[in-house]
């Protein structure tokens, strides 16, 4: 608190980016978490609530004569600009937030203080929603070939790593640490994924320090151990997720890669996966297309070349398609490394194995696989998404990749994973948030030494209670798209890849589809469900009046003995189609009922009066529980606005015709 | 018959066909009058049945004795015929070539196909002028049929029945249309039910260099706008284009003699651009070798977004006027037959629900391309790989209906109809055994006799077997103007058309199959629920008595 100099100032405008003319009046608020503006508009009174931990810059602009202008880009790709009248204020405003977005200590962090008003056990067991003891269970893991080790209890071989790992079973301790001292930050290989049909696996590593000539024994034998562990194979391919030339240069620093010719039964290959800095620079290109002010069709294409960003994510979703490949198709195991293996080799593993494995295209095998090969393998969180104030060189959006590689499947296999667009985008979100404490530090260790679980809250138990909002509704556990291996062409193409600006313009609402498919089809699922429960309570009750009415016609005579059900429903099908008859009932239908053509209900399913189970994740709200004590909380305008919204989505998109 | 002269090889055994997706199959190739035929004598089904007129270009080479054909089709695909023997494939080349680009019209498939369907409702009679201008009528008195052209006299393009104000006589028409290019008067496009404002449309001015009017024609556009109010002018041609026109006698209305109006220049592109955009827009598509940056590069210059962003614009510009500032608004370019139709059938795809049905589409292209006079078989003579590069040879239509897609995508509920309709009707324009888009105007199609003589689409799509394959099972009626967004982040390359070919769709059409299984079967229930439902009611009521 004592960072906030001025924790209210009046008549700030909030400016609408799609048209600089429209802007807003209100208030805005400093609290310790949030930036909060809510607008003077007394029938709607909107408020936006941005995150400390969501901005990643805060931009001063030259002061015009109706103020000070503020402008706020967050990590989550929504941009504010706000209008400050006094220069002080502005002043004050930006200082504060300078420093409030940049915390020191992780307990300055959100999910410190946030209270979801869950109690202890209820924390502990949204902790214990995702067990990865038995993720590997479900492998078939233990088994002849690989074993459990505690080589890395108390994390005393390797401090970024899990303190339980597996590893083949004829790879002893004193191999493994053999191994971890010829490995970059002794990240020695372990496994990652083993694939239960034909014994072949995918291990991960870091590179190895060899130098120009170095060799380890250990390590070499290592290498052996797990082409041993997949008894079919006369090799294993390793590979170098980093182009060919940076593993060179690491050689000189005494790191580099494998050579073919000390290890035997290896064969090498580089992918050419670009490093944390092309990646930071090439989405920060992109950004600024994103950002032009009404583009032309040639501005975009060029400036998204020019990016290199959907190069990049072909690159990574090339090495996961080559390494799903091998393992499946050929039968062979693959060592995955890129430098320290915390980063590419994560995503590439991780592309891999949603490829392999339909588990990992449910929901909760989604959050198995993040937790698995990004939360326990030691990826950077904190480091990468600058959850506390640190070098800024160390940011990267290594994890808003692979999150982009998994909507690229989606968009090629639409039936194959059972969430949906919504799910990654809030994951996402949550990645930047600190709301919860998944994503927090950089390793296990330092998690546990902090205590997460025990003072903070787990984002898996959060959305999978919201999970109705994140399925995917062509998603079908007996489809064939949900079975085995997915299968890209042997040459992906490019066209394949698109930009996703469900991602990253996903606040300019009006550049959205203005009506969702998924949405419309789970309301059909959901009323569908209902029928079925009708149906049956219906069923039920003709029967028994049948049966009555059989028992009394019995009594009379056996003339007219009523037919099976087939037998009525044919013979009333006309009745059915004679909607007045049942007008009366039809108000115990779901108010979304799809066949009503109704104006209401296509209101309903236009974006901008989309439910979202994560209020805070819609441009205009964040109220979520948690900061209790502000007084200026109205009622949420998301409910009562279905009207205001459909009349504003009408036309939202004016200004951008009018250039002329 | 006077094909035979032009089949040199009607049989060729032996013949491999190469083809998207498909295995390479042996067979028997054989060539009639309309049609190329490859047949693997296989369960009597024949691999591959091209019409000779959906032929864009072809290709030959040879390997020793091992003749290939490469077939570009006017739908973008390829395919390889392997032919054993020189003489046979230089045979077969020629016939193809001769049989895909005969001259007259009449020679063509339409004028030999045989249904072999019911027809329940003849296309040719399914919208008719009268019929559409009923829908009118009853909301506005202010306009009238005019019969003027019937004999195709005033406007060669026009077809005979045109709406127009009512206040203006045929006499003052005969006159406007001296005035403007091809003697397109300005006609009614369309009427904004909600607040009468309308869409008009026609050629461009011919003020020539010394600045000619014409009392006539600004009397008729003034006859339509309301007391005090102003209208819009939108000429899709840049100023500069428009002032140039005037050198060759075209022009564009002053404003001191139409002080009503504001004019806005909009520049759509037409004609051979867009022509060239198209090749190399499916050149790029069939290129997959090049890198991800040298993919997007290609996608960039060949322009073809942009002219999507164009056209769109316009016509939300159109209809933005029309329904926000409630203000009329004529249309045109230089003919008044492309660009002008593009933005007059767009923005009504934008105001007017009806125009998102399945029926009200076909209305609208019925009015607004074919008795609106958009010179189909020039514009649609040739398609992506022909070499040709005539002047009049422009993919008009195809951005029309790409146009017509990315709203689509953009409210996938709103339609009535799916994507798979827009694309049969892409297949049609360039390749049809109907005769609905021959001939470039009414005048042409009458002459043609194409109503006793051929069979029109409409006759074959409206039939219900086939309407439930172009059914968007998401439909939900919305009476609302739909405003689709054009930053460039919200267009998309129409994959469906141009990638067609070029990736497998299955996992895409197990999609949608699967997203109509699941309203088929809610559908389903629902019926049953109603039923019992009716059933409990009776025997309830029964019980009570």
């Amino acid at each position: 608190m004592e960072h906030i100099r001025t924790p209210k100032v009046e008549n700030v405008r909030l400016v609408d980016r799609a048209s600089s003319k429209k802007a807003v009046l209100g208030t805005l608020y400093l609290t310790a978490t949030h930036v909060i503006f809510v607008e003077n508009t007394p029938d709607t009174r909107k408020e936006t609530w941005i995150l400390h931990s969501q901005i990643s810059t805060i931009e001063k602009q030259a002061t015009t004569a109706t103020g000070c202008p503020l402008l706020i880009r967050c990590k989550d790709f929504q941009i504010v600009q706000l209008v400050i009248p006094q220069e002080r204020d502005c002043h004050d405003v930006y200082v504060s937030l300078i420093r409030l977005t940049r915390p020191v200590k992780y307990e300055e962090l959100y999910c410190f203080s946030f209270n979801p008003k869950l109690d202890k056990e209820e924390r502990e067991q949204g902790w214990m929603l995702v067990d990865l003891g038995e993720e590997y269970k479900r492998m078939g893991l233990p088994n002849n070939y690989w074993q459990l080790s505690d080589v890395n209890r108390d994390y005393r071989v390797c401090d970024s790593y899990p303190s339980e790992l597996y590893v083949p079973k004829s790879a002893t301790a004193h191999l493994i640490v053999g191994s971890s001292k010829f490995r970059s930050r002794r990240r020695f290989p372990a496994l990652c994924y083993y694939y239960k049909d034909n014994h072949a696996s995918i291990c991960r590593s870091s590179q190895p320090l060899s130098g120009f000539s170095a060799r380890c024994l250990e390590d070499e034998q290592m290498l052996q151990a797990i082409r041993k562990a997949n008894p079919g194979s006369d090799f294993i391919y390793v590979v170098d997720t980093r182009p060919k030339l940076n593993a060179m240069a690491n050689r000189a620093a005494g790191k580099g890669y494998e050579n073919e010719d000390n290890y035997s039964n290896i064969k090498f290959q580089f992918i050419g996966i670009e490093n944390i800095h092309v990646m930071r620079n090439s989405l920060q290109k992109m950004l600024e297309v994103c950002e032009l002010k009404s583009p032309s069709m040639s501005d975009f294409l060029w400036g998204l070349e020019n990016s290199g960003w959907l190069r990049h994510i072909k690159a990574i979703m090339d090495a996961g398609i080559f390494i799903a490949k091998a393992v499946s198709e050929e039968g062979i195991s693959v060592l995955v490394h890129c430098s320290d293996g915390w980063d590419r080799t994560a995503q590439v593993c991780s592309v891999a194995s949603l490829l392999l494995d339909p588990h990992y295209r449910t929901l909760k095998g989604f959050m198995i696989l993040i937790e698995k090969d990004w939360i326990s393998f030691g990826h950077k969180f904190n480091h990468r998404y600058g959850n506390l104030d640190g070098d800024p060189k160390e940011i990267s959006p290594v994890a808003d990749q692979f999150i982009e590689c998994v909507w690229q499947l989606m968009e090629q296999f639409p039936c194959a994973f059972e969430f949906n667009e919504r799910f990654l985008i809030h994951v996402q979100h949550h990645i930047y948030s600190c709301q919860f404490g998944n994503f927090l530090c950089n390793s296990q260790k330092e998690r546990e030494e902090l205590r997460i679980q025990e003072r903070t809250y787990s984002l898996w138990a959060h959305l999978w209670k919201n999970r109705a909002d994140y399925l995917n509704p062509l998603f079908r556990a007996d489809h064939s798209q949900t079975q085995g291996t997915l299968h890209l062409p042997a040459t992906p193409c490019n066209f394949m890849y698109k930009f996703w600006s469900g991602m990253y313009n996903r606040f300019e609402k009006g550049m959205q589809p203005r009506q969702s498919v998924t949405d419309y089809l789970m309301a059909v699922k959901e009323e569908t469900q209902q029928l079925e429960e009708e149906l049956e309570t219906l069923e039920e009750r003709l029967e028994k009046i049948q049966k009555v009415q059989l028992n009394r016609t019995e009594v009379k005579s056996k003339q007219s003995e009523p037919g099976r059900h087939s037998g009525f429903s044919t013979s009333d099908n006309s009745m059915a189609n004679t909607p007045q008859d049942y007008s009366g009932n039809m108000r115990s239908f779901p108010s979304r009922s799809p066949s009503q053509g109704d104006e209401d209900s296509a209101l309903i399913l236009t974006q901008d009066n989309l439910k979202s189970s994560d209020p805070e994740l819609s441009a205009n709200s964040d109220q979520e529980s948690g900061v209790e004590d502000l007084s200026c909380r109205s009622p949420s305008g998301g409910e009562r606005a279905t009207s205001e919204d459909s009349s504003k989505d009408r036309d939202s998109d004016e200004a951008v015709f009018l250039t002329a | 018959m006077e094909f035979a002269e032009l089949i040199k090889t009607p049989r060729v055994d032996n013949v491999v066909l190469h083809r998207p997706f498909y295995p390479a199959v042996e067979g028997t190739l054989c060539l009639t009058g309309h049609h190329l035929i490859l047949s693997s004598r296989q369960d009597n089904t024949e691999e591959l049945w091209l019409m000779h007129s959906n032929i864009d270009a072809i290709d030959k080479r040879f390997v020793g004795s091992l003749g290939t054909i490469i077939i570009k089709c006017k739908d973008f695909r390829i395919i390889q015929l392997d032919i054993p023997g020189m003489e046979e494939c230089l045979n077969i080349a020629s016939s193809i070539e001769a049989l895909s680009t005969l001259d007259s019209i009449t020679l063509m498939y339409p004028f030999f196909y045989r249904p072999m369907f019911d027809v329940i409702e003849d296309g040719w009679h399914s919208f008719l002028p009268e019929q559409e201008f009923e829908l009118y009528s009853s909301a506005t008195s202010e306009w009238r049929l005019s019969y003027i052209n019937k004999e195709f006299a005033v406007c060669p393009s026009y077809p005979p029945i045109v709406i127009v104000p009512n206040s203006i006589d045929d006499e003052a028409l005969r006159k406007v249309a001296t005035f403007r290019h091809g003697g397109r008067f300005p006609v009614l496009s369309y009427y904004h039910k909600k607040n009468g404002m309308v869409i008009m449309r026609s050629g461009q001015p011919l003020t020539g260099t010394n600045g000619r009017r014409c009392k006539e024609d600004e009397k008729l556009i003034n006859a339509t706008l309301r007391a005090g109010k102003r209208g819009y002018i939108i000429d899709t041609r840049s100023l500069n284009v428009a002032q140039q026109a005037r050198a060759k006698g075209g022009g564009f209305e002053q404003e001191a003699h139409y002080p009503q109006w504001r004019r806005i220049h909009k520049s759509i592109e037409r004609y051979h651009i867009l022509q060239e955009s198209l090749i190399k827009l499916v050149e790029a598509c069939n290129d997959q070798t090049h890198s991800m940056d040298r993919w997007l590069s290609k996608l960039e210059t060949s322009n073809w977004l942009t002219h999507i962003k164009e056209s769109l614009t316009a016509a939300c510009l159109a209809a933005q006027c029309i329904d926000r500032e409630g203000a009329s608004i004529l249309i045109h370019g230089t003919e008044g037959t492309d660009s002008t139709l593009q933005v007059t059938s767009l923005a009504q795809i934008i105001l007017e629900p009806r125009s998102r049905t399945i029926r009200g589409f076909e209305a609208l292209i019925e009015r607004e391309w074919l008795q609106a006079g958009h010179p189909f078989q020039q514009r649609c003579a040739q398609s992506a790989y022909c070499n040709s590069k005539q002047k009049w040879e422009s993919p008009v239509f195809l951005l029309f209906l790409d146009c017509v897609w990315q709203i689509l995508r953009q409210f996938p509920c709103s339609f009535e109809f799916n994507e798979h309709f827009l694309i049969v009707l892409f297949e049609h324009v360039y390749a049809s055994q109907f005769g609905t888009f021959l001939g470039n105007n009414e005048s042409e199609r009458s002459k043609l006799k194409l109503q006793q003589k051929t069979m029109s689409l409409w006759s074959w799509v409206n039939r219900p077997s086939e309407l439930s394959q172009f059914t968007n099972p998401l439909f939900e009626a919305n009476n609302l103007v739909i405003w689709p967004s054009v930053a460039p982040q919200s267009l998309q390359l129409w994959e469906g058309v141009f990638l067609r070919w070029n990736r497998s769709s299955k996992y895409l059409d197990e999609a949608y199959e699967e997203m109509v299984n699941i309203i088929e079967y809610n559908k389903e229930l629902q019926a049953k629920v109603n039923t019992l439902r009716r059933q409990l009611a009776e025997l309830e009521t029964e019980d009570g008595m």
